[in-house]
């Protein structure tokens, strides 16, 4: 595809390319990755679909394909689709659905601001945004538990505002802590790979759109808007897959309480918490099964650009 | 809709928005770090400062606590190991990646971008379970820690690499070549230190991304030995703990600002060319 002048002046002065050595740059890595990510994927496949020793209780992996066990897939979808998993899914979905929206309805505005109309402050802005890149999630969790004590800042402060008459337990199984843990969590990967989308948008289309007579929001609804689609949909995409897979926010919050127990929860305590890798490892692979279509549709993308960008 | 058309497109509204989301997505932080100096006992409420939670308590406090001390060396070395394997590893593959055409070249580019839309719990029960299954005769605890921790962070250094080799472009390498240098004396004359900032900024990445770890190194962690300070923060708040988990943890939040702001400083003299924001070029892939 690409245009016949740039082909046409050869860099290589026709040299024909020899990539044999490029190739072995590559080698180390891609056997890592073989070794240490293939692998231990295709192990999870061999134990969910082995079978488990009927005294020890532990996995008999079954490495070849041929001989592989549905049984207990079968008997695990059982308690997904209608079972005491299916509650499980359900309160994942909802969970990092509520949390998506509110990384949307936040990182969207901050996002537009910085990208856009910030001039002055944007590379400070820009420092800041980066900021939690740095902190440790689980100190931005734990800022959070001291918060949200019975006698914490946040009670002092709703009480103080009358928006309150006795102190809330946030930390006892309350789902909402769990949505706006999530929620502050994550919104640092949602916000700056929007951020670079809507950077990238030509300014020159919003200018058309203002010459042309429409107002400020008319331009937003009509032309930023509707080109910052891929990117909202990467930047939420990225932000969603590991909520997913996600057990300790919530757990943390909720002092592990079953009422707000999350896929993740499940699948560590059948593999440390009860001795059942055979389960959990199945449970690894329905999750994945789940979430294909995101993670297929992001490496899609992601291989466009990286196409585009090297053209 | 008048709030969108106040004049000079400016929009104040956006302007408050996004300076309450900076407020609200560090404050938390900087009042954790305040309960660090906390005199007493409790976790939300200020009594006085002081520095009992750092060093003046002498059973419980970040000095005198053998297993904070632990965690905090694992925490060290897993990060400084990972950084000096998964970064050469990394830009040789970016570099391998960019160059090498065909079939193969394409399944090795889609295989190393999978671990990135990877969730970490899958990362976490593979490995936990290809320890205990397969590689059973690696001994347990920090060296699993690491391959896991390698594994998880060599993409993000592929990823940034390949960004930076895409912007340098391949005129520099043939020039040199044209100049008598052979392919290998362009690519560590040339395009090496040309890489330099990017290089940087992946060692920053994988220092973070594997301090930050929870998950890996959890699933991966046989005991109190091999335990890392995320793992601390975890299990410390359940069981009623002290303000010495908000000192563990602003100490390790100092040494990582630190070692930010350090390799800033040097990558900004490396810089030689007006590129995007290496670090954060990386960051959003």
């Amino acid at each position: 595809m690409s245009s016949p002048s740039v082909a046409q002046i050869d860099p290589t002065g026709g040299r024909p390319p020899r990539t044999t050595t490029w190739a072995g740059f590559a080698l180390p890595g891609v056997g890592w990755l073989i070794a240490f990510f293939v692998v231990p994927v295709y192990a999870v496949m061999a134990v969910a679909f082995g079978s488990v020793d009927p005294i020890l209780r532990t996995p008999q992996p079954a490495w070849n394909p041929l001989a592989w066990d549905f049984s207990a897939m079968s008997s695990l979808l059982d308690r997904v689709f209608g079972g005491d998993l299916g509650k499980v899914f359900l309160r994942t979905f909802s969970f990092v659905f509520l949390a998506l929206a509110g990384c949307i309805l936040i990182g969207y505005p901050v996002a537009y601001f910085v990208a856009r109309k910030a001039s002055r402050s944007r590379s400070m802005l820009l420092a800041l945004l980066v900021l939690p890149f740095w902190i440790s999630y689980l100190m931005r969790m734990l800022a959070w538990t001291n918060l949200l004590q019975q006698d914490g800042y946040v009670n002092q402060v709703l009480q103080w505002f009358q928006l309150m008459d006795e102190p809330r337990n946030w930390l006892d199984g309350d789902w909402p802590t769990v949505v706006i843990g999530l929620t502050y969590g994550y919104i640092p990967f949602f916000i700056l790979p929007l951020y670079s989308a809507l950077e990238r948008i030509d300014g020159r289309l919003i200018e058309a759109g203002r010459d042309l007579g429409a107002s400020s929001f008319q331009t937003f609804v009509r032309i930023t808007l509707p080109l910052s689609v891929p990117g909202l949909l990467a930047a939420s995409v990225i932000t969603i897959l590991p909520m997913f897979g996600d057990y300790y926010t919530n757990s943390y919050l909720t002092s592990g309480s079953p009422r707000t127990e999350m896929v993740g929860n499940q699948i560590e305590f059948f593999l440390r918490g009860s001795s059942q890798p055979q389960t959990g490892a199945s449970l690894v692979l329905v999750l994945m099964v789940f979430l294909f279509v995101l993670m297929v549709y992001y490496l899609r993308t992601t291989m466009k650009a990286q196409r585009e960008s090297e053209r | 809709m008048r709030l969108f058309r106040s004049r000079h497109g400016r929009a104040k509204w956006l302007a408050t928005i996004t300076w309450l989301y900076v407020l609200w997505s560090l404050l938390p932080v900087l009042v954790a770090v305040r309960i660090s100096l906390n005199s007493g006992k409790s976790r939300s409420t200020f009594q006085s400062p002081s520095f009992r939670w750092y060093w003046g308590d002498t059973t419980s406090s970040v000095w005198h606590d053998d297993t904070l001390h632990t965690a905090m060396w694992n925490t060290m070395k897993l990060a400084v190991l990972c950084m000096l394997i998964a970064t050469p590893l990394g830009v040789a593959m970016a570099i391998g990646l960019q160059r090498w055409r065909g079939k193969v070249s394409t399944g090795a580019n889609t295989l190393m971008l999978v671990p990135i839309v990877t969730p970490e719990i899958v990362f976490g029960v593979a490995l936990f379970i290809v320890f205990t299954q397969v590689y059973t005769g690696l001994p347990g605890g920090i060296t699993t820690q690491l391959l896991g921790h390698v594994t998880f962070t060599l993409s993000f250094v592929v990823v940034i690499i390949r960004g930076r080799l895409t912007a340098i472009g391949s005129q520099y390498e043939e020039a040199a070549r044209d100049l008598g240098a052979t392919k290998f004396q362009a690519l560590r004359l040339v395009l090496l230190p040309m890489l330099g900032p990017a290089i940087f900024a992946s060692l920053m990445v994988v220092f973070a991304t594997s301090v930050d770890d929870f998950v890996i190194s959890s699933f991966l962690s046989t005991g109190a030995s091999t335990e890392t300070v995320p793992i601390k923060i975890y299990s410390g708040a359940r069981a009623g703990s002290t303000p010495a988990l908000n000192a563990l943890a602003t100490v390790m939040l100092l040494v990582t600002l630190l070692a930010v702001a350090l390799a800033g400083l040097v990558m900004r003299r490396m810089r030689t060319h007006g590129d995007q924001d290496a670090s954060l070029a990386g960051l959003t892939v």
